[in-house]
């Protein structure tokens, strides 16, 4: 017996002692589903000599849910949106990254270098910005898309035929953009028209998903789909013959970042991908991949050509502005989440 | 529990009597571990106060069981009125899970007995056959649903070209998408213990029964169905439950329009309200519902028992 305890109690050093020596070349990543090429992580992988390993979100709620209920300590980075970069780092979630801790950090876009979701920098780098509007189908209308009215108050011919992001932050948003009206409003008219605006609104909704936001348009089920850039443009590759809109009332405007987490396992390994990140070829790989923008400098050089040209990444003159979602404090923001319970039930 | 298993069994020699407690206790840790423990969290959890953007704050409060029965208006500072909203969800979930209960009965019921009443070398391969479908993920199987569902696809297609209908039926994004998806998702879970119970059922009392005259719907209400009535009650309990809770068939088919319980409580962990112990507070309120209906069930069983060993 005693043999036998011991026996075991070697096996389990052994076992961790192996772990410690695999932990050093290696590195986990929660990103985005289908976010990144997989040929990128297998470069990153031949160069560091590092193992990556992912798991993948769907929103940047659901990551932020996750990494509350024991994900801090699991994973070394994640890539939430330019809000939730905010959100995450006033919970303090978050590791600073020293002066001179990324040697590639000069290569972040000067337009991107301070931005005020993550002042200089501190935690993260810029990793795709884009657009969330909406695209039409050409086949089912003709008329001007370039007004939110197409998602609010939309013509016969696309009522009950629209798809809506299954995300509290982009609808509420949009329609803040659609009534002129703040994000945050604590107007309580303001807030009583918006709650029954939505109402309204949702009575002409066939769907409300993200996850197959562009198959619903590619297949036909949906002939309006609120959706991001790049999701469009793959969307019309994919045969739709669609049209996203940058409505004169203005867009959505976001970026996704990857930041470094706090207590991250394997700190020096997270750095390493970060500064590997922030090399413009690798960067414009996922650009490529995944045809929204980067926010490095120095990648036009790696750049599919085509990308440039795409009619989503250039909004026309009477555009509106893009604007990023903003974050509500506390109060205002469980009206807010009392609105979106009322849309759904 | 334990020593009353142990007095019960007095009759009969116990072979392992001295050592029951210990060889017990492996079963009695798991249930602890598994089924206990999660639960009792979730309780706490509920009369907690909830932490902005998730999380709770470790004070006691009412706060999750007030926002589920009284309605404040918008604002929250109006006076209590009844909060019609969850009621509403739960009603939801409720008849669509009843409905997906009662299609699955009504296909299952035959499809068990036409099993059950093969030749024994059968009996295994179409089993087998029924449950090959549920080898595949039950995500996948919703969405290829959604795809032979939609619009344009192969049903509408299949009914247009033999001139049974003009133009597409839209079923993707009704309630009936979800009863259907539910139905398909759970069918197995009735179809098997009513093969197991109608397996064990012997004919000759429905001959018996037909020697006395009994037409054969007589037969099946009063002979076969009673006798293999635990089965049923399994296999609709088996349906009812998991339906209840589902929120990947009202998501993809019902296209997310209207809350079913599964996904409010995912909301409230995955999504923007980020409001813990409301979501522990509605799967309270959801175990306890279904609690109810598995002991009301469970006695209605024991009297009929009764009456039938009388």
């Amino acid at each position: 017996m005693k043999h036998l305890m011991k026996s075991g109690v070697a096996a389990l050093a052994l076992a961790i002692g192996a772990n410690a020596a695999a932990a050093e070349g290696e590195l986990v990543l929660y990103h985005w589903f289908e976010y990144i090429p997989q040929e990128l992580l297998d470069k990153f992988t031949e160069e560091t000599g590092i193992t990556v390993t992912m798991d993948t979100y769907d929103s940047n709620e659901s990551m932020l849910a996750s990494l509350k209920a024991g994900g801090i300590g699991t994973y070394d980075v994640s890539v939430p949106g330019d809000y939730m970069v905010a959100i995450m780092a006033g919970e303090g979630m978050l590791d600073t990254i020293a002066d001179g801790e990324l040697k590639n950090k000069g290569n972040i876009a000067p337009e991107w270098a301070d931005p005020n979701f993550d002042p200089g920098r501190q935690s993260s780098i810029p990793y795709q910005w884009g657009s969330t509007s909406f695209a039409v189908s050409r086949d089912a209308y003709e008329g001007d898309i370039q007004t939110t009215d197409i998602l609010f108050n939309p013509p016969a011919e696309l009522q009950g035929r629209i798809n809506m992001l299954d995300s509290q932050g982009e609808v509420m948003a949009m329609a803040a953009l659609h009534m002129g009206i703040p994000q945050c409003s604590t107007d309580r008219e303001q807030l009583k028209a918006l709650n029954a605006m939505l109402q309204e609104a949702k009575q002409h909704w066939a769907s409300f998903n993200s996850d197959t936001a562009k198959e619903v348009l590619v297949s036909g089920d949906a002939a309006v789909g609120q959706i991001y850039d790049g999701f469009a443009a793959k969307a019309r590759e994919e045969g739709a013959n669609v049209e996203y809109a940058y409505p004169t009332q203005g867009y959505i405007a976001w970026m996704d970042n990857v930041v470094l987490l706090k207590d991250a396992p394997n700190r020096d390994n997270a750095l390493k991908f970060m500064d590997f990140l922030l090399e413009p070829e690798n960067i414009a790989a996922v650009t490529n991949f995944a045809q929204y923008n980067a926010g490095v400098s120095g990648v036009g050089d790696f750049l599919d050509p085509a990308l440039a040209e795409q009619p989503e990444k250039n909004p026309h003159a009477n555009a509106g502005p893009g604007v990023f979602i903003e974050v509500c404090d506390e109060e205002t923001q469980a009206v807010y989440d009392q609105i979106w319970t009322n849309l759904k039930k | 529990m334990a020593a009353g298993a142990a007095s019960g069994g007095s009759a009969t020699t116990d072979t392992y009597k001295e050592a029951r407690t210990w060889l017990l206790l492996p079963a009695w840790v798991t249930l602890a571990i598994l089924v206990l423990a999660p639960v009792i969290m979730m309780l706490i959890y509920s009369f907690l106060t909830k932490e902005f953007r998730g999380g709770v704050i470790w004070e006691f409060s009412l706060a999750a069981y007030d926002q589920f029965f009284f309605d404040r208006g918008l604002f929250g500072d109006e006076p209590p009125k009844i909060e019609w909203t969850y009621i509403t969800i739960f009603w939801r979930s409720i008849w669509q899970a009843g409905a997906a209960t009662l299609l699955s009965l009504v296909i299952g019921f035959p499809t068990a007995y036409f099993i059950a009443t093969r030749s024994e070398n059968m009996r295994p391969v179409w089993v087998f056959l029924i449950t090959i479908p549920y080898w595949v993920n039950l995500l996948i199987r919703t969405v290829s649903m959604k795809f032979l569902l939609r619009d344009q696809g192969p049903l509408n297609d299949f009914l247009m070209s033999i001139g049974l209908i003009d133009s597409p039926l839209h079923i993707v994004n009704t309630n009936f998408a979800v009863q259907l998806g539910l139905f398909y998702s759970y069918l197995p879970f009735m179809v098997l213990p009513i093969y197991a119970a109608v397996e064990r059922y012997n004919f000759a009392l429905s001959e018996a029964a037909a020697d006395l005259y009994a037409s054969k719907w007589t037969t099946l209400r009063r002979v076969l169905l009673p006798a293999i009535k635990p089965g049923v009650f399994a296999g609709c309990i088996l349906v009812f439950v998991p339906s209840m809770g589902s929120f990947l068939a009202p998501d993809l088919l019902g296209g997310a329009k209207n809350f079913m319980i599964g996904s409010l409580i995912e909301e409230q962990f995955k999504g923007n309200a980020g409001n813990w112990p409301f979501g522990a507070a509605a799967s309270m309120i959801l175990l306890t519902m279904v609690l109810i209906i598995l002991m009301f069930s469970a006695r209605q069983q024991a009297k009929a028992d009764k009456a039938g060993a009388e």
